[in-house]
């Protein structure tokens, strides 16, 4: 049904492509094939609406979304230029009414995107059928609704899409726990001692480097604590809350489906949101050189200069993705160009010679491709944010101060302005949020811990999310956070909300 | 291609819909939340029609930025709710403002409070003719000419005679060419309003009580609005003596003295007398006072009101606002005096912001 029909490009813009195409190529960018869609406004608005897919499920936040964006593209507040899909091949959307420099721009904006799905490391693992999956996702969903009615599955998305950032982004790469096989029977004897570490010695320094009843008592410690985690369910505290709904709570079997679609669909979108700065620096450091080296005629620079500088412009309020990438990109092929990293240059305290340091070591393009391979916007900050270029472009960081409510600087230190960096960027900005115990007071109750580090959570959406949590769960659930200082549990059991206090002060 | 956006956009309209109509109670006493744009436009901020979701409190709405300025310089306006902090690290939190037409504004508020319709009074005899412009006439005042009609006349007329030369089109109206708009005349029934509101600026009266008033007359404006063409509105102020006033200084006004509420009952006789005849005019006073009132005042008041205006009155309403001061004693003089006898009095007493809802459904329920 769904099926989505494009028309072929004009010829004009076809042209552009394929030589847009071929100058990406020779500069290094390795992509997908790379399909272009020409649309009209309120087209682009909607699929943009729809996250780039046109064929998603239905859910009334989309419709939400169409309703700001068309108001702000007809009132003339906004405008959406570029639009593309990590898919293979790569979909990207270009707006009909939109001028052809700006088309070129587009153009050369989006090799950059494609290359960077393409090679990014935290992209490796999504699915690059997405287009297929989504439309898929999207039928199994309208399914679900002709069966179940449109209300009774539209509520159960709103409470999945509750816990939808509950998911363990690092969980693709790494492997925390051995999946438990339900059928593996012969698993090892609880009553075999667990092997207890010893220190290596020679025979005769054997009692006194392992004493016989330090021994014993890490021997004992050992039992205790498999004990100790043989009860525990989970074993270990995991962060993917949508895994362990999936496993354990009771749900339908479309409810189940519903659930896993959503799952998936979010950790398809989570590596876009843990590289946006990279992403955009990156589409925007290409864009920026292949217009100005290769794309544009003398007519069109103003209009060209006109749009690079809106999209990099920034504000007080806001640190633009755009623009503090592409400058982080420059200033890394800039500093590998003239040798500006390393023991020796890091050791140099001599300001002029910092200035004039030139070692001619021209790594800068290799580096830049290397930087966006391996990195995601965290270790980006965190390797290359340096205090030349913060004070270069002027950062600080902001927060919010109650008495006078509004937002202030608070800090032009470069290790404060860092840190808070680090801190947004930090699993994307969300508080970490683990499954601590399936089997609360084992009373069948879902206990979470909110791993705290010094933010609080905003209790009125925490006591609203506990509400669709509980809607998943079907027992009474709670979270374990910290408020005022003080380790606090907000439990909600389907009636009312609890808040309990437990005493113990924590800095 | 072909995208169902439609399907989610007007299921989203009616979540905010259903949403305006279950939260109205919240809206109503939140007049300044509803911020009027136009003429006829408002826009409904609603906030947290995101999903919630775990996310940082306000202490943690930090972040990083770009530009001049001295530490503790401010940035940005944190927002006035307090509870939905919207962060400029956290893209997530917005807040969305949906505009609703005043007569959606009011449709919804009738089925909110099961308004009945009002019914105008002296329909029959309260007839008024109007102009309509429909059609095309050979004869009129240069005012009305028809520009486009002439020219397309002198065009035929050109062309007909062989005096239009296509590579050098000049089009020449002469007299018989020139068209007008021509009326008809069109028997209406006229329904218009005069609302006049009343207000007791005595030193009692407090800013609270009269944001109360301000945002009850509000909801009256826009409920009076669907239900007549044309709405005037007047306003006058007392407290030991009364004058007719403008919007701005009705709310702004505070004096110190007494309270004569029979000062301002004759004001507004007299507007009635001067501006506003009964026969001619679907009369609504609207009545707001803390309830002081001079002791021997409260006879001639009482008389005033029976004898002069509650006969010409559609409906005469009397909010008494709670006030730290005020005795509170005329609401009680006119129950006693009136009692059920008038059904074109009605009386309520608003003790705070939450009562202004019951106050408009006692006021515009009774359908007159």
């Amino acid at each position: 049904m769904a099926t989505v029909h494009f028309e072929a490009l004009p010829n004009e813009l076809a042209s552009l492509q394929a030589q847009i195409e071929s100058y990406a190529e020779r500069q290094g960018l390795d992509f997908f094939p790379t399909i272009f869609e020409l649309v009209e406004a309120d087209e682009l608005n909607a699929i943009a609406a729809y996250g780039g897919f046109p064929t998603r499920y239905p859910h009334w936040r989309f419709g939400m979304e169409y309703e700001q964006l068309s108001k702000g593209y007809h009132y003339g507040l906004q405008k959406i230029y570029e639009l593309v899909i990590n898919n293979n091949p790569c979909y990207a959307y270009l707006m009909k009414s939109n001028s052809l420099v700006d088309q070129k721009l587009v153009m050369c904006h989006v090799y950059g995107h494609c290359d960077f799905f393409k090679n990014n490391a935290y992209f490796s693992q999504t699915s690059r059928k997405m287009m297929d999956e989504m439309a898929n996702h999207g039928n199994r969903i309208r399914r679900h609704m002709d069966r179940q009615g449109v209300e009774e599955v539209e509520t159960f998305i709103d409470a999945c899409l509750s816990i939808e950032d509950l998911i363990d982004i690092h969980s693709t790469f790494i492997k925390r726990y051995d999946p438990v096989d339900k059928y593996n029977f012969d698993q090892t004897d609880e009553s075999d001692p667990p092997p207890v570490p010893k220190f290596q010695s020679k025979g005769y320094m054997d009692s006194f480097i392992n004493p016989p009843e330090i021994l014993a008592a890490e021997a004992n410690r050992l039992r205790d604590q498999r004990a100790e985690q043989s009860k525990r369910f989970p074993v270990e505290p995991t962060r993917d809350v949508m895994l362990f709904l999936l496993e354990h709570a009771p749900l339908k079997p479309w409810q189940l489906d519903v659930l896993s679609i959503l799952r998936d669909e979010a950790y398809y979108f989570a590596p876009q949101a843990q590289t946006k700065i990279m992403n955009e620096g990156w589409a925007s450091y290409w864009h920026s050189s292949m217009m100005t080296r290769m794309g544009l005629i003398d007519e069109e620079v103003i209009h060209y200069c006109d749009h690079h500088s809106g999209t990099l412009a920034s504000s007080p309020d806001r640190l633009n993705p755009y623009k503090l990438g592409i400058e982080l990109f420059r200033d890394i092929e800039e500093r590998w160009n003239s040798g500006r990293f390393g023991k020796e240059y890091d050791e140099c305290e001599d300001f002029d010679e910092r200035q004039n340091w030139n070692r001619d070591t021209g790594l800068g393009r290799q580096k830049i491709f290397e930087v966006r391979r391996i990195h995601n916007d965290l270790t980006f900050i965190d390797e290359f944010l340096t205090l030349d270029f913060c004070r270069q472009y002027k950062l600080f960081s902001f927060g919010y101060n109650p008495s006078s409510n509004a937002y202030e600087i608070e800090s032009r230190e470069f290790p404060k302005i860092k840190q808070q960096l680090l801190f947004n960027l930090t699993n994307v900005g969300r508080p970490l949020i683990a499954v601590r115990e399936g089997n609360y007071k084992n009373r069948g109750e879902l206990f979470l811990e909110h791993q705290f580090n010094g933010v609080e959570l905003k209790i009125s959406w925490a006591r609203d999310t506990l509400v669709n949590l509980y809607r998943l769960w079907t027992r009474p659930v709670h979270i374990e956070t910290v408020l005022e200082g003080t380790s606090t549990i907000l439990s909600y059991d389907g009636s009312e909300h609890k808040l309990e206090k437990s005493g113990d002060r924590k800095s | 291609m072909f995208v169902k956006i439609g399907r989610d956009q007007s299921r989203f309209k009616q979540i905010v819909r259903g949403k305006v109509r279950e939260n109205l109670r919240k809206y109503v006493t939140h007049g300044e939340m509803i911020g009027r744009k136009g003429r006829d436009l408002v826009s409904i901020p609603l906030p947290q029609l995101d999903v919630p979701h775990f996310r940082y409190g306000k202490n943690g709405s930090g972040g990083v930025g770009q530009g001049d300025g001295e530490e503790g310089k401010p940035i940005g306006q944190g927002d006035q709710e307090g509870g939905s902090g919207q962060a400029g690290a956290d893209p997530g939190a917005h807040v969305i403002e949906v505009e609703v037409t005043l007569d959606e504004l009011a449709a919804i508020l009738g089925d909110e409070l099961a308004l009945p319709r009002i019914e105008p009074k002296g329909k029959s005899n309260l007839d008024q003719t109007r102009p309509r412009y429909t059609s095309v006439r050979r004869s009129g005042p240069e005012s009305l000419r028809h520009f486009k009609r002439t020219y397309i006349q002198a065009l035929r007329r050109q062309i007909s005679s062989n005096l239009y030369l296509p590579h050098e089109p000049r089009i020449v109206p002469i007299r018989d060419d020139k068209r007008y708009r021509s009326w008809t005349d069109i028997l209406e029934p006229q329904a218009n309003a005069v609302v006049i509101y009343l207000m007791d600026v005595s030193g009692s009266m407090t800013d609270d009580q009269k944001e109360i008033v301000r945002t009850a007359a509000f909801w009256l404006d826009t409920w009076l609005k669907s239900q007549y063409e044309g709405v005037e509105t007047r306003y006058i102020i007392h407290d030991a003596a009364a004058k007719e006033v403008d919007e701005e200084t009705f709310y702004h006004t505070r004096e110190s003295g007494g309270t004569r509420i029979s000062s301002a009952y004759k004001v507004c006789a007299n507007l009635l007398a001067n501006q506003f005849p009964s026969s001619e005019w679907n009369i609504y006073c609207f009545q707001f006072s803390d309830g002081d009132n001079w002791g021997e005042d409260n006879e001639k008041s009482l008389q005033l009101l029976r004898e002069t205006l509650l006969p010409q009155c559609n409906l005469f309403c009397y909010g008494q606002v709670e006030s730290p001061y005020g005795s509170g004693e005329f609401l009680r003089s006119l129950s006693a005096a009136f009692g059920e006898a008038a059904d074109n009095l009605v009386l309520s007493e608003i003790e705070n912001k939450e009562a202004i809802y019951d106050m408009l459904k006692q006021f515009l329920g009774k359908g007159k």
